[in-house]
C-alpha cells in the first residue's frame, strides 16, 4: 500500500513508480510512490533490507555506479527528471552523508571541506575559501573545535567529529537537498544528539532525507516519515500522526517492536 | 637429549646461510674488483674508455653505467602509460569482469617469458620494424632495448598497482561521486593519492629489475663500450658487457668486469631498497 | 545559522565529462596496446618454432655447425635436436633444487616461528635484498667460488650454484607465506600432543603446506629455466649429453644462444624457444591452479 503523503504543495522531490532491481526479478525497492516536502525532515525508516538505503541512493543516482542495478521509474528534483541532468548537476543540488564518516584521508580538513569545489575543478579565489570553509564549519559546529588545525589531516578527530566534517563537506556546496544514510549510527548517542540538533537548524535551509534505523531518532527529529517493509513503501505520513495512529498493521508491528 | 633443542638449532643455523651467501656476494665482488680499483682508483667509475689493448689497457666503468641507467629509465618512461593503464583498466574501469580477468592473465603471461626469447623477438621483428620505419639503419641501439625491457618490465609494474587502487576504500569513491565529480577526478583525486606510495614503489621496484637484465638488451643494444650520442645510438650496459666479455677475460680485464658487477649490485641495491622503504612506510 | 551564499559557478560540465570520456578510451587503447607485444611474441614463437619439432628434437644432440651448413647448402631440415640441453637443464635445475628447496623450506619454517624476533626481520631484510640481485652478478660469483676453486672449470654445479641462490628468496618467502596461512591451532594440536618438534614440522606443517609450498617450488623453477646469463659463465655449455656435474653442460637457453650466434644454425632458436616456453607457462599454469587450490593466490 502506498500512500502519496497528501498536501504537500511544490515538493521538491517527486518519485513515481521507482523500482530497483540487482538481479532479474529480484526487487530492492518496488513501485515508489511519494512527493518529497521542501524545507522538512523527512525520515526513511524500516528493518534490515527493507530497501531504505537503496531507496535514498536512488535520488542522487549513486547506482549508476554498479551497472548490475537496473532502474525503472522516475525521480524529479523541482520538476525535472534527474535522469536528464547531468549527474555533476545533480550531485551539486543532492548532496549526501554516509553511514561511516569518510573524510579524505589524504587531504587537510580544510580541504575536505572544500573538496567538492576542487572535485569539479572549480577555482576559487582564498578568501572565497576560507569563506565557505568559515560558514561550512560553523554551520556543523565544528569551527571553533578545529580552526587551530585546519590544515592537519582530518584522521586524528572523533568519529562525530569527522561525520560532522563530512556534512560540512556536504553543504559547502549549498544543496537544495541533503541524504543522510544512516548518519549517526556509528556514533556514540552525544554525537548523536549533536548531529540531531544540527539537522532541526538545518531544515530551515535544506530539505532533508534521512534513512534510520532508529526509530526514536525518526520519532524525534522528523517532519514527516516513511515505513518501508520489503521494499515496499508500506506507509507514509506526518510524523506525529503516523506514530501514534499507525494505518498498516505492519507499520503498527514495527513500531511497537514486534519485528525489525 | 633434547630433540627440539636440537631441531632450533639445526633451523637457526641454516638460517645464517643467507646471511654467510650475502656477505660472500659482497666481499667475493669486492676482492675481485680490488684490482681494478688498485689499477684505476675509484676514478674507474668515471672513466669513459674501454681499451683492453694489450700493454695499454684502460677500463672505464662510465660507458657501462651510462647505458644501464639510460636504457633503464627510458624504458621505465615508456612502461608507465601501458602499466597504469593497465592497472586502472583491471582494477577500477573493468574490475572483477571476466575481461579484466583475461587481461590480467594475459599481462602476467609477459613476465613468464625469458630473457633470451624476448631478445630473439626484439632481434628478429622489433629490429626490423624500427628499420622500416627509418629511425636507424641496423635497427640497434638504445631505443630498442629500452623498448623491449619496457614491455618485460610491464607485468612487474602492473601486478602491485594494480592491487594498491584496488584496496581503495569503496566509501572515498562513492563520497567523491556523491559530490558531483566525473571518474576521471575521482581517479586523479582519490584513488591516486591514496594509492601513491604503492604505485611509486611498483614502479621503482620494476626500475630495479630492468637495471639487471642482460640478455635481451645484450642482443639489442649494438654492444658499443661509448656513451650514447643519441635515441638510436649505439651503446652497452654493465650487464652486457659481463655477459659478453667474461667468458675469456683474465686479469686486469677479468677484475674490471667484476668491478662492474660489483657497481651493478650496488645500484640494484639501493634501488630496490628505495621501493621496499617506500612500501614499508606506505603499510 | 548562516547559509552559504555562492557566486553562479563558472563551470564546464560538459568539457569534464568530454574528459572523462577521452580517459577512459586512452585508458582502453593503452590496455590494449599492452596485448599486443604479448600476442605478437607467443604467435611468432609457435608458428616459427612448431615446424622445427619433431621426434628427433628431444631425443638427438645438437647439431655442429658444419651439419648445419651442408643441410641448409642442400636445402635439408637442420639434424638434430636439443637433447643434450634439455638433458642438461633437467640436470642444473634438479641440483639446484636439490641445494634451494630444503635450505628455502627450513629457513622461511625459521622466519615463521620466530616472527618477532630482530634477528628475523633483519634476515627477512636481507632475503629480499638477495632476492633483487642481477642474474648475472651470481654468475660471477658462481664462477668465483666454483668454477675457479671447486671444480677447477666450468661445471654443471657452478651453474646450479648460481641459480639456487636465485631461488633460495623465493622459495624463503613463498614458504613463510604458506605456513602463515595454516591456522594455528593445528600447529598448537600437535604441540599439545606432545609431538616432538622436529615431527611437528616433517608431518604436520609441511604436509599441510604442501600446494603452497609446491607452489612457491614450481614458480621459482619456472623463474630459473630460462635464464641464460649466469649459466654462460658456468656451465659454459656442451654438445654432448652430459651427466657429470663437475663438468661443463648444456642447457635449452645456452643452446638457443649458441644457435643464435651461429648464422648457419639460426633457424633452430624457434624450435627451442617455442618449447623453453611451453615448458614454463605450464609450470606457471600448474603452479596457478594450485594456488586456487589453496587459496593463497599470491604470485608474486
Amino acid at each position: 500500500m502506498t500512500e502519496t503523503l497528501i498536501n504537500i504543495d511544490n515538493p521538491v522531490l517527486k518519485v513515481r513508480d521507482l523500482s530497483i532491481s540487482y538481479e532479474a526479478g529480484k526487487y530492492a525497492v518496488k513501485d515508489i510512490n511519494a512527493d518529497i516536502e521542501s524545507k522538512a525532515i523527512t525520515a526513511i525508516m524500516g528493518p534490515s533490507g527493507c530497501g531504505k538505503s537503496t531507496l535514498l541512493r536512488a535520488f542522487n543516482r549513486m547506482h549508476e555506479l554498479y551497472p548490475d542495478i537496473q532502474t525503472t521509474g522516475t525521480v524529479y528534483l523541482d520538476d525535472t527528471d534527474i535522469q536528464k541532468m547531468s549527474t555533476i548537476d545533480l550531485r551539486r543540488k543532492v548532496g549526501m552523508v554516509f553511514q561511516r564518516p569518510n573524510p579524505f584521508p589524504t587531504m587537510t580538513i580544510y580541504e575536505n571541506v572544500v573538496a567538492g569545489y576542487k572535485l569539479n575543478g572549480i577555482k576559487l579565489k582564498r578568501s572565497e575559501r576560507d569563506d565557505i570553509v568559515e560558514r561550512a564549519l560553523s554551520d556543523v559546529t565544528l569551527w571553533d573545535e578545529v580552526k587551530d588545525s585546519l590544515f592537519k589531516k582530518g584522521t586524528f578527530l572523533s568519529g562525530g567529529q569527522q561525520q560532522r566534517l563530512c556534512i560540512a563537506r556536504a553543504i559547502a556546496f549549498n544543496p537544495e537537498v541533503l541524504l543522510l544514510d544512516e548518519p549517526t549510527s556509528a556514533l556514540d548517542p552525544v554525537s548523536t544528539a549533536r548531529i540531531e540538533d544540527l539537522l532541526v537548524d538545518f531544515k530551515k535551509h535544506y530539505t532533508i532525507l534521512l534513512v534510520t534505523h532508529n526509530m526514536s531518532q525518526a520519532a524525534r527529529i522528523s517532519d514527516n516519515s516513511m515505513f518501508m517493509y520489503l521494499g515496499e513503501l508500506v506507509e507514509y505520513g506526518k510524523t506525529d500522526s503516523m506514530f501514534t495512529n499507525p494505518k498498516d498493521p505492519r507499520t503498527e508491528g514495527y513500531l511497537t517492536g514486534k519485528f525489525g | 637429549m633434547n630433540s627440539d633443542k636440537v631441531t632450533k638449532t639445526v633451523l637457526f643455523s641454516i638460517s645464517l646461510l643467507v646471511l654467510i651467501i650475502s656477505a660472500g656476494i659482497v666481499f667475493s665482488l669486492v676482492g675481485g674488483a680490488i684490482p681494478a680499483f688498485k689499477a684505476f682508483g675509484l676514478k674507474f667509475i668515471f672513466t669513459n674508455e674501454w681499451n683492453p689493448t694489450e700493454g695499454h689497457e684502460v677500463y672505464g666503468a662510465l660507458p657501462f653505467i651510462a647505458g644501464t641507467l639510460i636504457t633503464s629509465f627510458l624504458a621505465l618512461i615508456i612502461c608507465l602509460p601501458l602499466a597504469f593503464s593497465t592497472s586502472l583498466f583491471v582494477a577500477e574501469y573493468f574490475r572483477n569482469t571476466r575481461v579484466a580477468n583475461i587481461l590480467s592473465s594475459l599481462v602476467d603471461l609477459l613476465a613468464g617469458i625469458p630473457s633470451i626469447v624476448y631478445g630473439l623477438w626484439g632481434f628478429y621483428t622489433l629490429r626490423p620494424f624500427i628499420i622500416s620505419l627509418g629511425l636507424s639503419e641496423q635497427g640497434f641501439g638504445i631505443f630498442t632495448s629500452s623498448l623491449i625491457l619496457a614491455i618485460m618490465i610491464i607485468p612487474f609494474a602492473t601486478s602491485m598497482s594494480t592491487e594498491i587502487i584496488a584496496m581503495v576504500p569503496d566509501e572515498l569513491k562513492e563520497a567523491a561521486y556523491s559530490l558531483g565529480a566525473t571518474r576521471l577526478e575521482v581517479i586523479f583525486n582519490v584513488i591516486i593519492p591514496n594509492a601513491r606510495s604503492g604505485i611509486i614503489a611498483s614502479y621503482i621496484l620494476a626500475l630495479g629489475r630492468a637495471l639487471g637484465e642482460t640478455m635481451a638488451v645484450t642482443m639489442l643494444i649494438g654492444n658499443s663500450n661509448v656513451i650514447p650520442t643519441g635515441l638510436f645510438a649505439t651503446g652497452n650496459t654493465m650487464a652486457s658487457i659481463i655477459a659478453n666479455q667474461f667468458g675469456e677475460a683474465s686479469g686486469l680485464k677479468l677484475s674490471s668486469l667484476i668491478a662492474i658487477g660489483l657497481l651493478l649490485f650496488a645500484i640494484t641495491g639501493i634501488v630496490n631498497s628505495i621501493g621496499k622503504y617506500i612500501i614499508r612506510k606506505f603499510s | 545559522m548562516t547559509v552559504n551564499n555562492i557566486p553562479v559557478f563558472i563551470d564546464n560540465i560538459e568539457g569534464r565529462n568530454k574528459k572523462n570520456k577521452l580517459f577512459r578510451a586512452l585508458v582502453i587503447a593503452m590496455s590494449v596496446l599492452t596485448v599486443v607485444p604479448i600476442v605478437l611474441i607467443v604467435s611468432k614463437i609457435i608458428i616459427n618454432g612448431i615446424g622445427q619439432i619433431n621426434f628427433n628434437f628431444f631425443i638427438q644432440t645438437s647439431p655442429d655447425s658444419l651439419q648445419a651448413m651442408t643441410a641448409i647448402a642442400n636445402n635439408q631440415t637442420i639434424p638434430g635436436g636439443i637433447a643434450n640441453g634439455i638433458l642438461g637443464t633437467f640436470l642444473i635445475v634438479l641440483v639446484s633444487s636439490a641445494m634451494a628447496v630444503p635450505t628455502g623450506i627450513m629457513i622461511g619454517i625459521y622466519l615463521y616461528e620466530n616472527q618477532g624476533l630482530r634477528y628475523s626481520n633483519f634476515l627477512r631484510n636481507i632475503t629480499e635484498i638477495l632476492q633483487g640481485v642481477p642474474s648475472i652478478v651470481l654468475g660471477i660469483i658462481s664462477y668465483l667460488w666454483i668454477v675457479k676453486n671447486i671444480t677447477n672449470g666450468f661445471s654443471a654445479f657452478a651453474g646450479s650454484v648460481a641459480l639456487s641462490i636465485m631461488m633460495l628468496p623465493m622459495i624463503i618467502r613463498s614458504t613463510e607465506e604458506t605456513m602463515k596461512m595454516i591456522p594455528n591451532e593445528i600447529r598448537e594440536a600437535a604441540f599439545a600432543m606432545g609431538a616432538p618438534y622436529h615431527k611437528v614440522i616433517l608431518r604436520v606443517l609441511i604436509p599441510t603446506g604442501f600446494s603452497g609450498l609446491s607452489t612457491g617450488i614450481l614458480l621459482s623453477i619456472s623463474r630459473i629455466l630460462g635464464e641464460t646469463a649466469p649459466l654462460m659463465m658456468t656451465a659454459l655449455g656442451s654438445s654432448v649429453i652430459n651427466y657429470n656435474i663437475t663438468k661443463p653442460t648444456s642447457a635449452v637457453p645456452l643452446l638457443i644462444w649458441e644457435f643464435y650466434n651461429d648464422p648457419n644454425m639460426v633457424n633452430l632458436v624457434w624450435s627451442s624457444a617455442l618449447f623453453l616456453m611451453i615448458f614454463v607457462l605450464t609450470l606457471n599454469i600448474i603452479s596457478g591452479s594450485l594456488a586456487g587450490k589453496h587459496k593463497t593466490g599470491r604470485k608474486r
